[in-house]
This record gives structure tokens, C-alpha cells and sequence, in this order.
């Protein structure tokens, strides 16, 4: 395992951001931590980075101790934080030659290891950072982060805020690193950037709910799912959830998603109940669950038991 | 919806410099519609939306917003739209009817109507409890809800969304989608940006800008059928790509 995290929590004050979290990433591939903002991903990357202590258990990366052996962790790590953290009033060339040397590296001895994403940017190596669009920032954070040939590089939401175009893109070049053997880690509040991972962990509220491979999550959603068309959706969203025997009911794109109380209910059974709440021939076929089914099933479960206690 | 224009938009050029970052927009929002602004990171949205909600001054193009003259009328502009960004919203050193109190006053709304409508506005999100806690607090679902709902507190004609639901998780960005239907089955016109492409569904016309222009507009059913895909997300990307 490239990353171990065994019982790992951690609070600031009274918010626990991170909650007893078992959890291990495989070596050289590409990792998704995929959560809303609030989650805790940020706070997860932070621990796995060595740049927070956990409050309980261990985090062990590529078999050394987080905490004893933070500073040869951090000679092999490339960290994006998601937040734009390069110096503004440097120029493009200014700033990767400022971290290829607290590396003790230089731009032109690794420069084969940045080259696929730095070449676009080097036409613009004497402009200033803060001067750069925000898919040149991104693309020069990058760099910098892969400037000492990391074998471990870990992106806090690089694509959140970036159109679908500029993010398939990102994605292609994060697995073009990864065949090079790379382990990269990425988190996303895109649920459908899962299918751009070989392995994902789902997380809400300090909790991971889910880790596994995108075809297992989605293959282990097992109730019976149902799409359903009609003309005025948010009227046939209401009759649905005014429908005793209707677990849950949400909007999804142009149709509306839904499962049932008992796993007897059928389609025939729907289309009589919203004939009873006035809709006529509503369009119903029986669909396999995507991420986002699957992370409300997640997190709604959750809820439940936690309510429960 | 009714095909009566409330947003009326016609040869909207806006130059920075050289650069042209609205080339001849024209186009029409209707009363009451779900109008989904879509367009990749640098297309010119931004620069289009602060010029309709009265922010900024075209370099030329005739624009009428809630029947106003974009160029004589910019202060009536400002009192009929509500606005809501993903970031500045919501003051968080301001506790939740604090936020709400303060908007109503900047609208111009009376006390004592400011004092009812805000008890209704808390009563309908559920927040009694919490209606005394400090913005910062709020999870980021809740404060986007209650930034929505300030939003749209003076009722104006036309709201702008601009990435109303970037990081919420995805039952609270349902939520905040059937809130939006709510607001336009009471005739408010929802002007959205999005990166979500389901979301673009959800919307009873899109605009897809590339490059500073309009490239397709168009319910979401007949862009689909117009570029021979299944999803929004194909649409965008063969119209992305092509800039």
C-alpha cells in the first residue's frame, strides 16, 4: 500500500473534520476522494502531506510514519493545494525555479518530468503569475508540483470551478502521470469524476461511507432503481414524494429518480399511484444507479442509522 | 413562460482593450423562464452577466433588463434583479436574520414589511432554531439556501445565479434546484451559470458561449436532437471544443 490511514482522526477546536478514518490507497494508481465542500478532503490531504498531525491513529506513506518521518515523506510528495498558492509577483520561470531548488533540483534536470504540461505554459515564462488565467495557474501549480519528480503527487480539487472541456483535459494528463507510475491522488466534488478513477472513496462529514472501485460502488447499489419522464417535472417530483411507499424522489437532469420502500413494488405499481395523483402516461423504465444515486443512498443510509442510535 | 422578453439583448459588443470579450451577443430571456448561461472558463460570461445586472457599460448593442434602458436606466435595473454569487453572498460576521434584515433594507423594503417577510423566510427554511447564529457557522448547503433566499427577498423580476451550487454535495444541490423552481412558479426569471451539465437539463433554454459568442441556444431536448448526442455534456463539449 502507498497510503495507510489506520483510526486516523482530526478536530480544529470543536468540528471534527476527520472521523476514526480506515483507509488504504494502492501504490500507482489514480486515487479519487470524492466529497461535497465540508467533507473533510482537504483536511485528509493535509495529514496525508504531513502538514497536520493527526489527533488519533497513524498515517503511513510508502511505509514511513507521517508524523517521525515527515521530512523525507515530503522529498517524495508533490502537493496541489486547492487553493492558487504560488507567489503572484513572480514570473512563471521565477516561481518553478524557486521550488525546483528548495527540492535541490533544477528546471533543466527534470524538466522531461514537467515538459507535458509546462510546455504550454513556457512561451509565457516571463509573465507574472498573478497575470496568468486560471487554467495557466493551474497548469504552472502543476508544474511546480511535479518539478522534483514526486513518486506520490496529491491535487486538492484542481478541477472544482473549471468548465467540462478544461477538467476532461486535466484528467487525461493526470492519467498520462500515472502511466508513468506515478501514484496521484485527486479530490473532486464532481460525482462523476469517478470514472476517471481506478479506485474512489466516498466521504461526508469526516466519514469515509464508501472505498472501492468505481464498478464495485456502482455494481453494490442492489434496490431497485426507476427513472421517470413527464411533462412538468418539479409537479411530478411532489406527487412522488406524497406517495406512501416512495423512499426517496430527486431531480435528475430531465427525468426524476426513485426508489421504493419494498422491494416488491414495481413499475406497474408506480404508473397506478401517480395515475391516483393525476399524472397520465409518465414515462418509467428501470435504470442501473450513477455516482450520485449512489452517494444519496450513501449518505442517506447514514442519516438513517444515525438516527437511529 | 410566456414569450414576453424581459431580458432583450441585441449586437452586445464589450472590448477591453483589443480584446473582445462579447462579440455581437443577441438574445432573449421570456418572463417566468429558467434560462441556463453556459460557456466554457474565459468565454466572456462573466463580463455579460455584470453588463445585465447593470455592473458595467457595453462598448455598444442595444440591452433592455425588466424593461430599462441598460444605458439611462441602470439604478431601476438594480432594484428589479437579485443576485447571487457561489463566494460573496452572505456577510459572515452577520447572524442569519441579520443577513436577511440588512438586504431587505438595501431593496428599500419597509421595517415593518422586512420584520414580517423575514419571520415567513425563516419559518420556510426551517431555521428557527438557528435564525441568531452567525453566517460563518452555517454549513455551506444551508448558507447557499439562505443566500438564494435573500436573493430573491425583494422579489425581484429577474434573478442571476452565478455557480449557485459549485461544492454542494448532490442532495443539497437538489434541494437547491427545486427552491429555484419554486421561485420561477411565482414568475421570477432564473438566469443560471452552471458547470453541472445535468443542471443545464434543468433549464428550460441554454446558451452555450465559446469564444465571446452566442454559439447555440435552444430548449436542452433540441440541442440534444441538433448535435446528434444523448447528454448536455456531449452538446458542450462539441461546442467547446470548437472554440
Amino acid at each position: 500500500m502507498a497510503i495507510e490511514l489506520k483510526g486516523v482522526s482530526k478536530s480544529y477546536g470543536s468540528i471534527q473534520a476527520v472521523k476514526e478514518v480506515d483507509l488504504s490507497i494502492p501504490g500507482g494508481c489514480l486515487f479519487g476522494l470524492i466529497g461535497p465542500d465540508g467533507a473533510g478532503k482537504t483536511t485528509m490531504f493535509r495529514l496525508i502531506t504531513t502538514l497536520l498531525i493527526p489527533d488519533k491513529g497513524t498515517v503511513t506513506v510508502f511505509g514511513l510514519n507521517s508524523v517521525k518521518n515527515y521530512r523525507e515523506i515530503r522529498m517524495f510528495t508533490g502537493y496541489m493545494p486547492g487553493r492558487f498558492s504560488l507567489y503572484p509577483d513572480l514570473t512563471v520561470e521565477e516561481n518553478l525555479s524557486f521550488y525546483a531548488t528548495i527540492f535541490g533540483t533544477s528546471i533543466r534536470q527534470h524538466y522531461s518530468f514537467i515538459e507535458p504540461v509546462y510546455g504550454m505554459l513556457e512561451p509565457f515564462k516571463n509573465r507574472l503569475a498573478r497575470n496568468l488565467s486560471g487554467g495557466m495557474k493551474q497548469k504552472l501549480a502543476l508544474s511546480c508540483a511535479l518539478i522534483h519528480n514526486p513518486k506520490l503527487l496529491v491535487l486538492d480539487e484542481p478541477t472544482t470551478g473549471v468548465d467540462a472541456v478544461s477538467r476532461k483535459e486535466f484528467w487525461d494528463t493526470l492519467n498520462l502521470l500515472k502511466k508513468s507510475g506515478m501514484s496521484v491522488i485527486v479530490s473532486t466534488p464532481y460525482m462523476d469524476e469517478a470514472t476517471r478513477c481506478d479506485r474512489i472513496a466516498m466521504m461526508q462529514q469526516g466519514v469515509v461511507m464508501v472505498d472501492d472501485t468505481p464498478a464495485a460502488v456502482l455494481g453494490a447499489f442492489h434496490k431497485p432503481l426507476f427513472e421517470i419522464r413527464s411533462e412538468n417535472r418539479f409537479l411530478l417530483l411532489q406527487s412522488l414524494r406524497s406517495i406512501a411507499g416512495v423512499k426517496r424522489a430527486y431531480l435528475f437532469g430531465r427525468s426524476v429518480h426513485v426508489t421504493l420502500e419494498s422491494e416488491t413494488a414495481d413499475r406497474v405499481w408506480l404508473i397506478e399511484q401517480l395515475k391516483k395523483q393525476g399524472i397520465d402516461n409518465p414515462a418509467i423504465s428501470a435504470i442501473a444507479a450513477d455516482f450520485e444515486d449512489c452517494f444519496i443512498e450513501a449518505v442517506e443510509d447514514d442519516n438513517v442509522n444515525n438516527k437511529a442510535e | 413562460m410566456n414569450n414576453q422578453s424581459i431580458i432583450r439583448v441585441r449586437d452586445l459588443v464589450k472590448k477591453f482593450g483589443d480584446f473582445v470579450a462579447n462579440d455581437h451577443l443577441s438574445f432573449d430571456v421570456y418572463e417566468g423562464e429558467i434560462f441556463g448561461f453556459l460557456g466554457a472558463n474565459g468565454a466572456g460570461k462573466t463580463t455579460t452577466i455584470r453588463i445585465l445586472c447593470g455592473l458595467s457599460l457595453p462598448t455598444s448593442g442595444k440591452l433592455e433588463i425588466a424593461g430599462y434602458n441598460i444605458y439611462t436606466q441602470r439604478e431601476f435595473i438594480k432594484r428589479n434583479i437579485g443576485y447571487m454569487s457561489q463566494k460573496f453572498s452572505l456577510y459572515e460576521d452577520l447572524t442569519i436574520k441579520e443577513n436577511i434584515r440588512f438586504y431587505g433594507g438595501i431593496y428599500g423594503l419597509s421595517t415593518a414589511t422586512i420584520k414580517r417577510k423575514t419571520d415567513e423566510l425563516i419559518l420556510e427554511l426551517g431555521l428557527d432554531e438557528i435564525a441568531n447564529n452567525l453566517v460563518r457557522d452555517l454549513p455551506l448547503g444551508w448558507r447557499q439556501k439562505v443566500a438564494f433566499s435573500v436573493a430573491v427577498f425583494h422579489e425581484p423580476k429577474i434573478v442571476f445565479l452565478d455557480e449557485p451550487t459549485g461544492g454542494v454535495d448532490p442532495v443539497t444541490r437538489r434541494q437547491f434546484w427545486e427552491h429555484i423552481y419554486r421561485a420561477a412558479s411565482r414568475g421570477i426569471t432564473v438566469f443560471v451559470t452552471t458547470h453541472y451539465m445535468d443542471e443545464a437539463e434543468y433549464c428550460e433554454r441554454v446558451s452555450i458561449m465559446a469564444e465571446g459568442r452566442i454559439e447555440a441556444l435552444d430548449t436542452p431536448e433540441n440541442l440534444k436532437k441538433l448535435y446528434d448526442v444523448g447528454t448536455m455534456d456531449e452538446v458542450f463539449l462539441k461546442i467547446a471544443r470548437k472554440g
